[in-house]
């Protein structure tokens, strides 16, 4: 089977973003940027699948700017095998972004897209579901193992009481929480025989989806800032001072 | 404007998630509440009670009892037909479905909102929290994911709602159930716990974890919470997670012990109200935001704390 991978080039997630003065948003120039934690993860499980020979091909897509090519080439060093850029310099919504890869699924026709559960920018956590919902798909979400057993797929998921396994007819939509793996780093051979793998690159207009934004951010600011308290010398100052406050 | 609210609930109790969620909705409009599940008719009497609830739509169904979004989303997206705004508690069934009806509906999600500004905008944090945005929606329709920690909880007396019947689509036929692991305690729910004792990798084992963490949250009554490295290390189950892709906790007390305190970290438990930090390391993130710091070896002053609180 071919398994469909999103990616999405987001800030590095040891930078500390820092908000524009005028409240436009985030400032991302001269910022490191990395491949979103949880697609790494996607890639890897993506990578795996296919190592267990459970997969025939892995196709890593990027709806994003013609930097998300570097993104994509990191896949591509993982080991996918080839790649899509859906090329925009425009914001595209999780639901803009769903509606084009139901449209490459449809060209594609993968039995399993992996995405990650949310990317750390934004932090929404609907591309996958949103997927799901368009191509009449099972979703597993937040997934923590996943098992493939011919035509259908085991997922154990993440959730708020402990973990829940479904179990879903493929084709399925999965999307990554941490636990489901750790991802390798690319050696230098295979980044550089990663430069060589074929990337198609596309615009959404070949896609014919409507992928104007919903919503308008009309203002970004700094969270109200935490002052740091004060130190104490030793358990029983702490004790003091819990009991100061109320807290015990 | 007719506002929508998913009950979380686990199909005999109404969960405390709900309650913020029903005060967000309130201040679009009017509240009606969803209970899906099966066998869940004591869940809609509790609903019905909750302060500003004024009608109650219950789904009670062998095919929902697991809340599959692939059978609650189409039952959603058809009572939206007469509803305004669906809103969902950012739990992970919350999360879990919500993009399934936001999808259903072409309307594009708005998650983890801290505030409604006003019928059409909403702040949600972005970046792990580090930047708050201020969103619009042009959509007919609002799905909407709530923060917990951000909203008042409604009053769970008071309210005297009507109860509905609906009926759901029945199975998708396009996932089960298979099987659940629940962790069974005593403790109260991170979300809702009035203290937190929470543990890092500094700990080093499940077992020193288990040894020096419990007795102090045992004798606090404290929920048991945990940094991604910890978690990642196996010392904690995955729902002991406190972050920017864990939990969200905001209680009376968070107490931070062997935490350096990442961002990621930081997103899920900032908004406590008073932050204690015990940490060798004095240079560690966390002590910028903790309110009480002690750099010690946790290993002698988190028994000592023990002993003397």
């Amino acid at each position: 089977m071919k398994i469909l991978v999103p990616v999405k080039r987001v800030i590095d997630y040891n930078v500390k973003p820092r908000v524009k003065s005028d409240g436009s948003g985030v400032d991302l120039a001269n910022v490191k940027m990395s491949m979103n934690p949880f697609d790494e993860i996607s890639v890897e499980e993506a990578i795996r699948l296919k190592e267990a020979g459970k997969a025939e091909e892995i196709i890593a897509v990027s709806v994003g700017p013609q930097k998300a090519q570097e993104t994509l080439r990191t896949a591509l060093a993982m080991g996918a095998d080839r790649a899509i850029l859906v090329m925009t310099d425009d914001e595209v919504e999780p639901l803009g972004v769903a509606k084009i890869l139901a449209k490459i699924v449809e060209e594609e026709a993968p039995k399993l897209v992996i995405c990650g559960k949310q990317a750390i920018d934004d932090d929404s956590n609907q591309t996958g579901q949103m997927l799901a919902a368009l191509l009449g798909w099972g979703q597993g979400t937040f997934a923590n193992t996943v098992d493939v057993d011919g035509d259908s797929i085991e997922v154990k998921r993440e959730i708020d009481g402990g973990l829940q396994t479904v179990k879903l007819n493929l084709p399925a939509v999965v999307t990554t929480d941490l636990r489901l793996n750790e991802p390798r780093y690319a050696s230098l051979p295979n980044i550089m025989k990663a430069k060589k793998k074929p990337m198609d690159e596309k615009t959404p207009a070949d896609y014919g989806v409507d992928i104007a934004p919903r919503l308008t951010t009309t203002n970004v600011t700094e969270p109200p800032v935490r002052q740091a308290g004060e130190k104490v010398d030793d358990v029983d100052a702490l004790v003091a001072k819990l009991k100061a406050v109320g807290a015990i | 404007m007719k506002t929508l609210v998913l009950v979380e609930h686990d199909n005999t109790n109404m969960k405390d998630a709900t309650l913020a969620v029903v005060t967000a909705a309130s201040q679009l409009g009017e509240v009606h509440a969803l209970v899906v599940g099966s066998g869940c008719a004591s869940v809609g009497e509790q609903a019905a009670k909750v302060a500003g609830v004024a009608t109650v739509h219950v789904a009670d169904d062998a095919a929902l009892a697991n809340q599959l979004a692939e059978n609650v989303a189409p039952l959603v997206a058809s009572l939206m037909e007469s509803h305004d705004a669906f809103l969902a508690p950012a739990t992970t069934t919350g999360k879990n479905i919500a993009p399934r009806v936001a999808a259903l509906l072409d309307v594009m999600q708005i998650s983890d909102i801290l505030s409604v500004e006003s019928e059409d905008t909403f702040t949600r944090p972005i970046y792990a929290g580090n930047a708050i945005a201020t969103v619009k929606s042009s959509d007919a329709k609002k799905v909407i994911t709530v923060r917990g920690t951000a909203f008042d909880k409604a009053a769970t007396e008071g309210g005297s709602g009507t109860i509905e019947g609906v009926t759901g689509a029945g199975e998708s036929g396009l996932s089960s159930f298979v099987s659940e692991e629940i962790a069974k305690s005593e403790r109260p729910e991170l979300t809702s716990a009035k203290i937190i004792v929470s543990g890092g990798r500094a700990l080093g084992s499940s077992e020193k974890f288990e040894e020096v963490i419990t007795p102090l949250a045992d004798k606090l009554g404290a929920g048991i919470g945990a940094s991604r490295a910890a978690v990642d290390a196996g010392y904690v189950p995955n729902d002991y997670q406190v972050g920017q892709t864990g939990k969200i906790v905001a209680p009376e007390v968070y107490i931070a012990i062997g935490i350096s305190g990442a961002i990621q970290h930081l997103a899920g438990m900032k908004d406590s109200k008073t932050i204690v930090a015990i940490n060798k390391d004095e240079d560690a993130p966390i002590f910028q935001v903790a309110d009480i710091g002690l750099v010690a070896d946790l290993f002698n002053a988190v028994p000592e704390l023990t002993e003397k609180v």
